[in-house]
C-alpha cells in the first residue's frame, strides 16, 4: 500500500466513541453520502459501506474510542480505523470466521458472530489489521478504481 | 412479487412508506443476524427480521436492500421509523413468527437471495 499517501483527494475523518450502540451506522451512512455525491458506483458504494459498517461496529463493541477516516484517490478508495481499547491478543484468531469475543448486548443487536472482520475482507481488495494488546487497533482497508466493476468479491 | 402482496399474504401492517407498496420484491432475506445481512443478503431483497433497532435499517440502506418486514408483531421505535422514511425502506410488520412469515411468502412463490451457500458453507 505504499502509494496509498499520494494524490490523496478528500480525507475526512469522524470520531466514534465505544459503547455508542445508539449512533452505530451513522459514520458509514455519512460515508455513503460522500460517496454517493462524489458519484460513485452503487456496486463501490456497497462494498466499502459494509465494511466500514462492520468497521464501525468493531470501534463501538470493543474499543473506548476510535477515529474512521475516508480517503479518496483518483485509483482507490481506502479507510482507515484506529481504536484506543483491550487491543486483539491473536489477529489471526480474530480473523477466523465464528470467532468472536462478544458480550450479550452486542449479540443481542445482531452483531458479534465472529462475522465482522471476514466480511470486511471479503469486500476489501486489501486489507491490514495490526493490533497491540490492552492499547488498541489499526485497521485499513483499500477498494481500487479501476477493479470494481470486473471484480466483484462475491457475486 | 410486490411489497402489496407482501403486506396481504402475512395481514401486515404498514409502519412506513405506504405510498412504496408498488415496489417489486424480486427475493428476500430473514436473518437474526445483522453481520449476515451485510456479508450475504442481495441488493434489492426484502429483510425479514425480529430486530426493530436503527442499525437494522443501516444495514438494510448499505446494502440496498428494498424494505423491512417485522416479524412477531415487532413494532419499532419512532427513531427506526424516521430513519427509515428519509431512507425511503418501507417498513412493515406482522404478527407471525419467522417460520410462517418466510414459509407463506415462499409458498406463494417469492425467493431466497442468499449470495451462493451450499450446506452452510461460502460456496466459493
Amino acid at each position: 500500500m505504499e502509494r496509498t499517501e499520494n494524490n490523496i483527494l478528500l480525507h475526512q475523518m469522524f470520531r466514534i466513541e465505544g459503547g455508542d450502540f445508539k449512533n452505530a451506522g451513522s459514520i458509514s451512512d455519512r460515508i455513503k453520502k460522500i460517496l454517493k455525491e462524489a458519484g460513485f458506483s452503487n456496486t463501490l458504494i456497497r462494498r466499502i459501506c459494509i465494511a466500514a459498517f462492520e468497521a464501525e461496529m468493531n470501534v463501538i463493541c470493543y474499543a473506548s474510542k476510535g477515529t474512521l477516516s475516508l480517503l479518496i484517490a483518483p485509483s482507490f478508495l481506502k479507510v482507515v480505523v484506529e481504536d484506543e481499547g483491550k487491543g486483539i491478543p491473536d489477529v489471526n484468531l480474530a480473523m477466523s470466521e465464528g470467532y468472536s469475543t462478544a458480550d450479550e448486548k452486542i449479540r443481542e443487536m445482531g452483531f458479534g458472530a465472529g462475522m465482522g472482520l471476514p466480511n470486511i475482507k471479503k469486500n476489501a481488495d486489501e486489507m491490514i489489521l495490526t493490533s497491540k494488546y490492552r492499547q488498541g487497533t489499526h485497521l485499513e482497508f483499500i477498494i481500487y478504481l479501476n477493479r470494481q466493476e470486473t471484480q466483484l468479491p462475491f457475486e | 412479487m410486490i411489497l402489496k402482496e407482501v403486506k396481504d399474504i402475512l395481514n401486515a401492517e404498514v409502519v412506513s412508506g405506504d405510498h412504496d407498496l408498488e415496489k417489486e420484491i424480486k427475493c428476500a432475506f430473514a436473518a437474526e443476524l445483522l453481520s449476515d445481512v451485510l456479508a450475504l443478503a442481495q441488493e434489492g431483497a426484502l429483510l425479514i427480521t425480529g430486530f426493530t433497532h436503527s442499525q437494522v435499517v443501516y444495514a438494510a440502506d448499505l446494502a440496498n436492500l428494498c424494505a423491512i418486514l417485522f416479524i412477531k408483531g415487532k413494532r419499532p421505535s419512532e427513531e427506526t421509523k424516521q430513519l427509515a422514511i428519509q431512507k425511503k425502506i418501507p417498513l412493515l410488520t406482522t404478527s407471525f413468527m419467522m417460520f410462517e412469515a418466510c414459509g407463506l411468502l415462499y409458498e406463494y412463490g417469492l425467493k431466497t437471495c442468499a449470495l451462493e451457500l451450499w450446506n452452510g458453507k461460502d460456496g466459493k
